[in-house]
């Protein structure tokens, strides 16, 4: 059994209205992701990569880049102008874009794990932080109290939540225990694919260590495959098997981080490189 | 709309039911709709009443469009025939239907309009209840969107509800929900049972009678039909619990007036701070006392 898990082909997403030009007249060389004759935002463009299980592919690139909206179209938050995904999921295959609105929300609560940025937009503060994981067992019908009342505390035992906090209110959490609440509530369906969009983003350094090293291990354990958006070299340098380099909505550069990190090739990625040096 | 349309001359200026023919027709086309997608909120245009929104109109509207000349009434006010509101909706029925009898036995009646209580005595196949509903939307405790609302309900996604429940039990030790208790009807929607209490949830389960709920204010009707799967939303390990009425040491309340130990009771203070309890249903608390059997 071939193990890739997600093949993404041709994504593209314009916002606003578009013109047979947009395309044409934006990106890198360019230097604007606007297109001059009819305003529109070329978020992303023709993005292509492959995904296998239990790998962590990079997307790094500096704001605007298209990086997150490319993991939004994937997590259905966003919908495409055009493009391919195709999800293998042991010997069935989805087309992500093809499935009707009820299919791609199952998929996404069960199938699916994503961590934001922003602690607000993973995480119920009307309720506790095991509610919060609860809500995800909920959903993938399991409706036994005790059953979901040890899963939780066991994954929030494994993102290293101190068990007497279970029961509170995560507004009372500091900002790296809301992350490590919000990757416990990601992981409580054990999905083959996580999304992680900027999770250290505003974490002090030793926070940040902590949940790189912690997603190390759920990979290594749980064989997941992530995506991880960041445009913090050193979280790539950590995390990803390979990378992808944004700018403008284009892949301007890909491959094995090590060679990207060592050998760049684009100039920007040169810049990039030599200035977190 | 057949434009050459007209009611017959002799009632011309007469329509029997205060609501004109087309809004009954309206209203019997949706609780049709209704009964056929058990639990589903059939949405339908609420009439003005000549009484408040929430002051039960919308159960009246469907009392309106069912009731005929053979029928009897029983109006019921959280479980009581004298209180003031079902004394009025009784004598505006009277009004507006001449010659429809009304009685407050439960077993005479083939029609009940009630507000927050379900008769203690067993409904039949004959016997229509129609249930005054002021919030129809279980979900609205959850999500405050409609649009989302309806999609959880289409998928039958009721996560969130029992994540409600799990934070009950995590702070309280119980569900802590006394009335309006979510209910999954037919296997799939669930439904705001109307402020009945705990106690009555059961009573929904295959019931004999068809049970109407009706909001005229949120302008929605939706229905157990008779023989109907209605299961109070619970985790697998925690079975639904009733009112049990016990004190401190474990005895259950009785009657003060007929002595029942079966029944639904209300609890009363007086200026001393003494409690005592009481049938909630006025009409089955009577006639127990008549027949000196309680139990």
């Amino acid at each position: 059994m071939s193990r890739k898990i997600l093949e993404v082909r041709g994504l593209s997403r314009i916002h606003g209205k578009g013109c047979p030009l947009c395309t044409q007249h934006t990106g890198p060389e360019f230097d604007t992701n606007i297109c001059p004759f009819c305003g529109s935002v070329v978020a992303a463009h023709d993005i292509n990569f492959d995904l296998y299980r239990g790998e962590i592919l990079g997307i790094i690139g500096e704001s605007g880049s298209g990086k997150s909206s490319t993991v939004k179209m994937l997590y259905f938050d966003d919908a495409p102008t055009s493009g391919q995904a195709t999800f293998f999921d042991g010997a069935e295959q989805h087309d992500l874009f093809s499935l009707n609105a009820a299919q791609q929300r199952s998929m996404r609560n069960k199938r699916f794990g994503m961590v934001y940025q922003n602690p607000h937009m993973g995480l119920n503060f009307q309720i506790s932080a095991g509610g919060n994981i609860a809500e995800r067992l909920l959903m993938s019908d399991l409706k036994h109290y005790a059953e979901i009342r040890r899963r939780a505390g066991e994954l929030l035992s494994r993102t290293e939540v101190s068990l007497a906090r279970m029961d509170q209110n995560p507004k009372t959490f500091s900002g790296g225990m809301q992350q490590r609440v919000q990757i416990a509530k990601a992981l409580a369906t054990r999905p083959p694919l996580l999304f992680l969009d900027e999770v250290t983003t505003g974490l002090d350094l030793s926070v940040q260590a902590a949940i790189l090293d912690l997603i190390l291990e759920i990979q290594n354990e749980l064989d997941t495959a992530m995506i991880v958006v960041t445009h913090d070299l050193g979280v790539i340098r950590l995390l990803a098997g390979r990378t992808l380099v944004m700018k403008h909505g284009r892949v301007i550069e890909s491959g094995l981080t090590d060679q990207i990190l060592e050998d760049p090739q684009h100039a920007y990625t040169q810049r990039l490189v030599a200035s977190a040096l | 709309m057949n434009e050459n349309y007209e009611l017959p001359l002799e009632d011309a200026g007469y329509s029997f039911g205060f609501l004109d023919e087309y809004a009954k027709k309206e209203v019997r086309r949706c609780i049709l709709k209704a009964i056929a997608i058990p639990g589903y909120q059939t949405p339908y245009a609420s009439r003005e009443m000549p009484m408040g929104r929430g002051f039960g109109t919308g159960g009246l509207q469907i009392t309106l469009s069912l009731i005929g000349f053979q029928d009897t009434l029983k109006v019921i006010d959280q479980g009581s025939d004298d209180s003031v509101n079902a004394v009025n909706l009784r004598q505006f029925v009277q009004l507006t239907c001449p010659g429809v009898d009304v009685t407050e036995k439960t077993e005479e009646a083939s029609l009940l309009q009630s507000r927050h209580r379900i008769p203690e005595k067993p409904l039949t196949q004959a016997q229509i209840l129609i249930l005054q509903v002021p919030y129809p939307d279980a979900l609205v405790v959850v999500e405050a969107s409609e649009a989302r609302r309806k999609i959880m309900h289409a998928e039958a996604d009721y996560s969130r509800l029992l994540v409600k429940l799990y934070e009950d039990i995590v702070h309280f030790d119980e569900i802590t929900i006394s009335h309006r208790y979510p209910t999954r009807i037919n296997g799939h929607y669930v439904i705001d049972p109307s402020p009945i209490p705990r106690w009555d949830v059961p009573k929904l389960h295959q019931s004999k009678a068809l049970v109407l709920l009706g909001a005229g204010r949120e302008k929605k009707i939706y229905a157990v039909p008779p023989y109907t799967l209605a299961e109070p939303l619970v985790f697998d390990d925690i079975a639904f619990r009733v009112e049990d009425f016990r004190d401190a040491t474990g005895v259950r309340h009785a009657c003060r007036c007929c002595g029942s130990t079966v029944s639904f009771l209300d609890e009363f203070s007086n200026d001393q701070g003494m409690v005592a309890y009481q049938c909630s249903d006025s009409a089955y608390c009577e006639e127990q006392q008549q027949t000196g059997s309680a139990a």
